[in-house]
This record gives C-alpha cells, structure tokens and sequence, in this order.
C-alpha cells in the first residue's frame, strides 16, 4: 500500500543565515525532497541602472564598486573598458598591467570568500573560513596600500587607474604570492580528502553542459559542468593576451567540481600575477581624458570575465556628459536562474550546498 | 582520619556527617532518607554548575583558538565571566511564545529536556568506591540510558509546539536521529558490561586496572560517536544547523526556556563526558594524585577532544547520518559484542589462572578493531547520498503552471 | 584535523581594538576631510564631481575678482567616502583625513562645517597627494606578520 503523503511548502525567507544576501527561496517539499523551488528576489534593488543617468561617467565608477562588493576591482575594471571603447580612449601600457594585477588579486580573494563560505554553509563552524579570510585579509591589505579603502575601491578610471603603486607594493606581493602557493594547497588538503566533503559535495546538484549553455550560465560553474569557456582566452580584452595560463576545467558539473576549479584558478591567477609583476613597464597611470567626457554617439558592450562569470556593460551614450542608458549584465543573476533545475530531487540541506556553490553576492543580483 | 583525607573525600564525607547530625535528632528514617537526598542533590548542583560554566567559557575560547583569534576575553580576566555575562543576557529577555503555538507544550518542552539531563547524575560515580556516587543503584548503567532517552521527547515537544515549519523540521530530524544513534551506543556498552559482569557503575570503575579503551577500542569509538550525536554536536549537528533551519527545535524560544536548551545541551556534554572517562577511561583512578585531579582532567580531555571535532567537521546530512548509523555503526557494534562475549568465555575457562589482566586480548581487539573499520568502510558501506526522482509529483509553481521539467541525471 | 591542531598553535591575528590600533594606509581614504582656506577659491569644482552631491559651498564676492569662501560643508552622513571630489580640485586645497573613527551622536553633527575641516587635529592623507606619502607612518601588513602596533597616545587611548 503506498504511504499518502502531501507536499507542504517551506519559506526559506530572506531573513536567514546562510543565503548570502537577502534571498527568498519558497520550496515545495516531500518531506525533505525538494519538489518545486521558486526564488523571489530584488529585496536589495537599489536603481543603480537609473541612478547612472544622473550622473557623469567618473561619477558613476563608485556606483559600479557597490554592485558585487565583495570584487569591486572587478566592476571597476569592466566599466572602464566599456567607457573606454565607447569613447576611443587607450590607456598607458602600465595601466593596463596595473589592471589586471588589481583583477587577478581581486579574483583570488573572491575565490577565498567563495570557497569559504562554502565550507561555512557544509557546516564546518567557520574555522576554514577565517583560515581562507586571513589570506584575504593579507590581499586586501595590498588594496588599501594602493588606493586608501579596503572594501570598495574605486581604483579604476577612465583611461588608466587613479594612483601608481607605491615602492613598497611589489615586495608584498611578491611576498604573497610566494607564500599563497602553499596555503592554496593547504585548503585544498583540508577539504578535498574530506570523507564527509566529498559525500556531501560529489554527485550533487549537477549542471549538465547543455543545460549551462542554454541558460547563459558563465564563469567557474560553466567551465565545471566540462565547457572550455574562458572570455580571458576567447575575447582577449586588456592584456590577457600576453600572459600564459591555463583554464582549468572539471567533467560532471557538480558541486565539488565548482569548488576544485575555483581552487585551480587561484593558482592559476597566481601565475597570471607572477607574469604581470615581471612585465610591468614603466610609463603613466593615466591617459589624459577630459573631465567631462563626451563620448561620440553609439553604443559599447564589453565584457570581463570577473569571478563570478562574464560581466558585462552595455553602454549607451546620446553624446552628453552622462551615459544615455547603462546596463549590468550581471553574471550572478543569470547563474542563479538555474537553481531551480539543478537542485529539484535534492533535500534541504544540499540546496544550501548548491546555492553556496552558485556564489552569489546579492547586491549584483538586484543591481 | 586526618584533615587531608576529610578534604579529598569532602563531599561525600560532607553528606555523611550531615545524616549522621540529623540521625541524633531522632527524627523518623523516613524524613533522614529525604533530607539526605536534598543535600545529595545541592552537591551534585554544586559540582554541575560550575563544571557547566567552565565549558561554557572552554568552547568559546578554545574553538576560538582554533580559529586564530583570542574568543571573549572583555568580560573579567580571560573573559571568565563570560558565561555569567550571557546567562544574565538570557535571563532578562522577553518570553516569547508563537501565537498559534501550544502553550502547555512550549512551556513543559525545556523543563522535560533539562530534567532527563540533570537525572543522569544520580549514579555517575565521582568519588572514591561506593561513597562516591550520589546513588549506587545496581542497574547504573542501564538507568542511564533510560533516561537519557528522554531528553528526545523533550526536543520533540519543543519542535512541535512552537508552530513553525524550521522547527518541525529540526524535530523530526532529531526525533529520527537520536533514536538511530541509540542503538549502536547500547551495544558498545554490553561490550563493557560483559567485560565488568555488572551494571553498577562503581563496579565498572572498579575493575578497571588497565582502562578498558585498550580492551574495547571498537567500543569506545562507536560510544563515542554515538554519545556526539546524542549531544547533537558536531558533525551531527544538523537540528541545529545555523545554516539550513536557522536555530532547528528552539528557534522560537528566548528568555529563561532557551537558556534551559542551552544549559541542558551542556550538561549533557558533561554527562557525557563523565561517563566516556567512566567506562573506557577508568574514571576517577590514577597514580599518585588525589582522584579529582584525574577526574577533571579526564572529563577535560575528552571535552576537548569533542570541542576538537566541533572546529574542524563538516556536517552530514541527515540521511547520510542514519545511513551511516543503521549500516555501519549497527554491524560494528554487533560484531564487537559477540567478540567481547567470546573473549569473555575464553578468559574465563581457559586462562583466568594465567595472569591477572587480559593483555594477548588488546592487541587482539585493537587488530580487530583496525582491519573491521578498513575492510567495512572499503567494501560494503559508502557515505553518499542519492538524488530522489520527483516525476511522480507533479511541480507547480506559484502560478499553476505544470513545470514538470527535471535536469536530466548526467 | 590535524590542520585544525596545527592551527592551535599559531599566532592569533586579531588585534585588540582599541588598545591596539592597526596603522592605516597612507592612502587611505578615511571619514574626515581637511580643507586649506588659504588656497581654496571657491570654484566649487568638488561639489560638481560628488556623486551625491553632498558638497555646499556659499561665496560672496571679494575684493579683485576673488570669491570669499562664506561656508563649506560636508555631509559626512551621506558620503561615500570615494575621493573625487580630492581629486577634481584643481587647486589641491582639499584632503582626505586619516581619521576613521568619526562616528557622532546625532545626525545633524554629521555635517562638516568649516571649522571642523580646517581643525588641525585632522591629518592629511595622501590620497591623490602623492607629495604628502613620505610623511605618513608605515602600514601595518598582515602579509609581513605585524598584525598590530601599540600606537602610543593618538586620541588618549
């Protein structure tokens, strides 16, 4: 005789410990299988696309810090190459390298936050976060150095970055990146040849390859369900081209597989880094642009491969001091959008395994 | 006898001069009897309270350790008073009870939890013999797990009546969990009872020249694990998860109710502690120093051992935590019975006229402990999950449309 | 577990706040601002280039040609603290402080006002004044290990 049961519905509300942000989930369950979920956000809408049309375009690179906070460099960085081509500006050669060491640095921090609280939300009591978190301490400690704040930057601008390094930048993070090496492999130890991560993590929550293309999902969850997709590699933007690294890639798309490409890119953002320092020419910071840019009339869309995936800013410019229309191609809204389908059959508590996987920060999903 | 020994034995030496005071009034036994029991239990207050505190200030600052930073170190020297700090906290906050909530059952929830806890004490063995323990009963062991037991309805109570899916959640989480874990936990036990002969938990002390964790190294780890679940401790903890259900069983509770929750998960720690450094690590006995000394430091120890595994393991989920009691832990268990029964019978009849302790048997069990772990873990268990198959629900979302869509299994 | 353990015993890196105080970037972009009267002209080229807005500058005229700074104000409430308005001055009369610990106890002291920018207990930082780098102490680097120094009576702590 088979057990009646009825599916009830639960409100993983946006008031709650481990949705990074305020999220709401309202899943269907059958007793601890999720049967249906459907996410409600936009709680931290903030207008930032409208507040932009108010605005001129050096005025609106703190607008852009805001928007994934936790990798402001990021956003800086894809701004200002979208101002940048709209415009026909090129920056200096050192520039550009400034940038992408500002990047890369930003990337392994995000990774560190990533994974951390990944590891939070599997329910190990913080203690491999505030390991992962020393390390971004140490990071962001080299920002402040540079440019004066520790959490949104505002480092970037229109036709170069706004300060040069001081002299005693490069040491540290030579220092650094001798070091990062060996803790990169220390966390890799503590929860790869984890019994209880891998049960936890192996097998759960995966996004086939065709499902990810098909829903515009970018960044490490992409290249973890098998697809070699790498805008750094594919579109070259800034001086990606010139640096040697690899693009790692993992098979079955699930959640330990996002959690070890975001490992093996750290390393490889360590090396990127290593080239850059090398290859870093003397020269200006800054091209001169004019306070009050006017960029001919068109449009512009560039797109960054940032931490999350591929950010990208569309442009519209009516040749006025302030951007016509001012669009986010937010990378963690569109990774979000397959929650759904990769967590049904689940219980609760590997939604919270997926949706840390996911790595969102809310602020960019609700611009 | 001199003062020292007065003073190393004091509390019990303190309850048998009381009764002896009062049996000069010439009151009826009766009334001796109840009086006694009174000053037993402000004793054993006496000894919980302040060990509770102690671990209360030892989690914070030693997990904190671990984690590369001081934990409270403002309220008094070393942040001492931490624990006093919170208590005061918890008990000048308001009493809030869910309005849909069933009041009788919010109200009882945390007293039952606490009381289950507190009656363990009576037979844990603290002191010297058959004076050091509060009452001797002949069926120790088994009342413990007895009452033990009753710390889940408790838990139960408190999920349902406070009208809220999270913690009907957590409840049953718990209710299934906790009820998993106590079998294994009493077949480890009959491992040490028949290695003693008795239940009574002073003849268990007592016949522990060598610690029995050389004699039942299976045993004690399958207690062990089964003693962190029951505790709700990490890397069970998930019916209390602060990630998924936000504080499981007691989310709605605050004020004095919580801080019963709090104060009973503690002394249930405690609990468990004294009985581990009981059973398996000859409780109260050692060398040279008088038997306090080595009953603290063996409750610390394993204390922190249990804090250890807090700071450092993932949670299980809940299907894999009674998989792996059901499939992993039962047989090991079993097994270690009929090994120990058969141990026992051979000591018996053959050797007992050889030596005066089983050494051959500890390598014996240690191997077989060893090789059973390796071998079970290797072929015939796997700690993974499964993704349940949904088709024959049919998924609708909020606006009634059929989504009946699933990711294909890859 | 055995990493956890290795951690036990490794130095702790929080720092005693406020006993012992972590020193700042040179940089760094801190809650106050410092304003040089003498030359600023009044152009208000700062107040365009805030993002919020949150800048009011009052002048009136003066002898020559020349603006008289009646006024200026800053609502620190509002600002974010992000530097354009530092770097648009063209007469480099404007600093950011080093100070970040400016919390008030009421809304309206949050603006301000010109005596404030001009006490001389605020310190410059070298935030778009590179010029001003070499006198600033030394950051703290968690990179190098220093994870505090006892800063000797900066604000009577």
């Amino acid at each position: 005789m088979e057990l009646k049961t009825q599916p009830f519905m639960l409100n993983i509300g946006p008031h709650h410990p481990s949705t990074h942000g305020v999220f709401r989930m309202r899943l269907t369950l059958d007793g601890e299988v999720i049967v249906d979920l459907e996410p409600v956000f936009g709680y931290l809408h903030r207008g930032i696309e409208k507040l932009a049309e108010g605005r001129t375009y050096t005025q609106n690179i703190p607008f852009t810090d805001r928007l994934d906070y936790i990798a402001s460099m990021m956003n800086n960085f894809a701004y200002v190459l979208a101002v940048e081509k709209l415009a026909g500006v090129k920056a200096p050669e050192r520039a550009e390298y400034l940038r992408v060491i500002m990047a890369e640095l930003m990337r392994i921090a995000r990774h560190l936050l990533a994974i951390g609280f990944l590891t939070n939300d599997l329910g190990a009591m913080m203690t491999p976060l505030l390991y992962m978190w020393r390390e971004r301490e140490k990071i962001v400690d080299l920002f402040e150095m540079v440019c004066g704040q520790r959490q949104t930057y505002n480092y970037m601008r229109i036709g170069g970055v706004s300060h040069d390094i001081p002299p005693e930048f490069l040491p540290a993070v030579k220092k650094f990146l001798k070091e990062m090496p060996a803790f990169i492999d220390e966390y890799d130890q503590l929860l790869a040849e984890n019994e209880v991560m891998l049960a936890r993590t192996k097998g759960v929550g995966i996004l086939p390859a065709d499902l990810a293309i098909n829903s515009s999902v970018s960044g490490p969850m992409l290249r973890a369900s098998g697809v070699k997709w790498d805008i750094r590699k594919a579109d070259p933007y800034s001086v990606y081209d010139r640096f040697d690294f690899d693009i790692p890639t993992a098979t079955t798309g699930d959640t330990y597989d996002r959690y070890r490409v975001r490992i093996e890119e750290m390393r490889q953002s360590v090396r990127i880094i290593e080239q850059a320092i090398e290859q870093l020419p003397p020269g200006e910071t800054c091209a001169k642009v004019p306070t009050l840019l006017r960029p001919p009339k068109g449009d512009a869309y560039t797109r960054i491969e940032a931490s999350t995936g591929e950010l990208g800013f569309y442009l519209v410019s009516d040749g006025s001091i302030a951007p016509y229309r001012y669009r986010v191609r937010s990378p963690e809204l569109l990774n979000l959008t397959v929650l759904r389908d990769i967590s049904i059959g689940w219980k609760i508590a590997d939604l919270i395994v997926i949706f840390g996987s996911i790595d969102i920060a809310l602020a960019e999903v609700d611009r | 006898m001199n003062a020292w020994h007065y003073f190393v034995n004091l509390l019990p030496n303190v309850r048998a001069d009381f009764v002896e005071w009062l049996q000069g009034f010439g009151l009826p036994s009766s009334l001796i009897i109840f009086l006694d029991s009174i000053i037993g239990i402000t004793l054993i207050l006496l000894l919980v309270f302040p060990m509770v505190m102690l671990f209360i200030w030892m989690e914070r600052r030693f997990i904190a350790r671990f984690q590369l930073r001081p934990g409270p170190n403002r309220c008094g020297p070393l942040g001492l008073f931490q624990p006093v700090a919170d208590a005061v906290k918890i008990l000048v906050k308001e009493l809030i009870m869910p309005a849909k909530g069933d009041r009788l059952v919010h109200w009882i929830a945390p007293i039952v939890m606490f009381f289950a806890v507190f009656m363990i004490f009576a037979v844990l063995p603290i002191g010297n013999g058959r004076i050091g323990v509060f009452a001797d009963l002949n069926i120790g062991i088994l009342y413990i797990v007895a009452i033990s037991s009753l710390a889940i309805i408790g838990i139960f109570m408190a999920g349902w009546a406070s009208n809220n899916k999270f913690s009907l959640i957590g409840a049953m989480r718990s209710v299934a969990q906790l009820i998993s874990y106590e079998v294994p936990m009493v077949l480890s036990i009959v491992g040490v009872v028949l290695i003693v002969g008795s239940l009574q938990m002073s003849e268990i002390v007592g016949k522990q020249t060598v610690p029995f964790i050389l004699l039942q190294p299976l045993g004690f780890l399958i207690y062990f694990i089964g003693a962190m679940t029951e505790l709700n401790r990490s890397p069970m903890d998930m019916i209390e998860a602060d990630s998924e259900i936000v504080a499981g069983y007691f989310t709605e509770y605050s004020g004095m109710k919580f801080a019963m929750f709090y104060l009973a998960e503690y002394i249930n720690t405690l609990a468990v502690a004294i009985i581990v450094a009981t059973l398996f690590l000859s409780g109260w006995k050692g060398p040279f120093l008088p038997f306090w000394f080595w009953f603290v430091l063996k409750v610390l120890a394993v204390f922190m051992f249990i804090l250890w595994m807090r700071a450092t393991l993932i949670r299980l989920r809940i299907d894999q935590v009674m998989a792996f009691s059901w499939k992993f832990l039962l047989p090991m268990a079993l097994i270690n019975v009929f090994i120990t029964a058969g141990e026992v019978l051979v000591w018996d009849t053959w050797m007992s006229g050889w030596q005066s302790f089983p050494w051959p048997f500890i390598f014996v069990n240690f191997a077989i402990a060893a090789g059973l772990i390796v071998l079970w873990s290797k072929f015939f268990f796997r700690l993974g999950g499964g993704r349940v198959e949904v088709g024959r629900l049919r998924a609708r979302n909020s606006q009634g449309y059929g989504a009946d869509s699933q990711a294909p299994v890859s | 577990m055995a990493l956890t353990l290795k951690h036990l015993f490794r130095k702790k890196v929080t720092t005693q706040y406020p006993e012992q105080k972590l020193e700042t970037s040179r940089r760094i972009r801190g809650q106050q601002f410092v304003w040089r009267a003498d030359l600023c002209t009044g152009c208000a080229t700062c107040a365009k280039s805030c993002p919020h807005g949150i800048i009011r500058v009052a002048t009136s005229k003066h002898v020559e040609n020349k603006y008289l700074v009646d006024s200026i104000e800053f609502d620190i409430g509002r600002c974010m603290f992000c530097g354009l308005c530092v770097e648009a001055c063209p007469y480099s009369a404007l600093f950011m402080g080093r100070s970040y610990e400016q919390a008030k106890y009421s809304r309206k002291l949050l603006w301000a006002d010109m005596e404030e920018l001009m006490s001389p207990d605020n310190e410059p930082s070298a935030y778009g004044h590179t010029e001003l780098e070499e006198k600033a102490p030394e950051q703290t680097l968690l990179v190098y290990g220093q994870i505090s120094r006892k800063i000797a009576n900066k604000n009577g702590s």
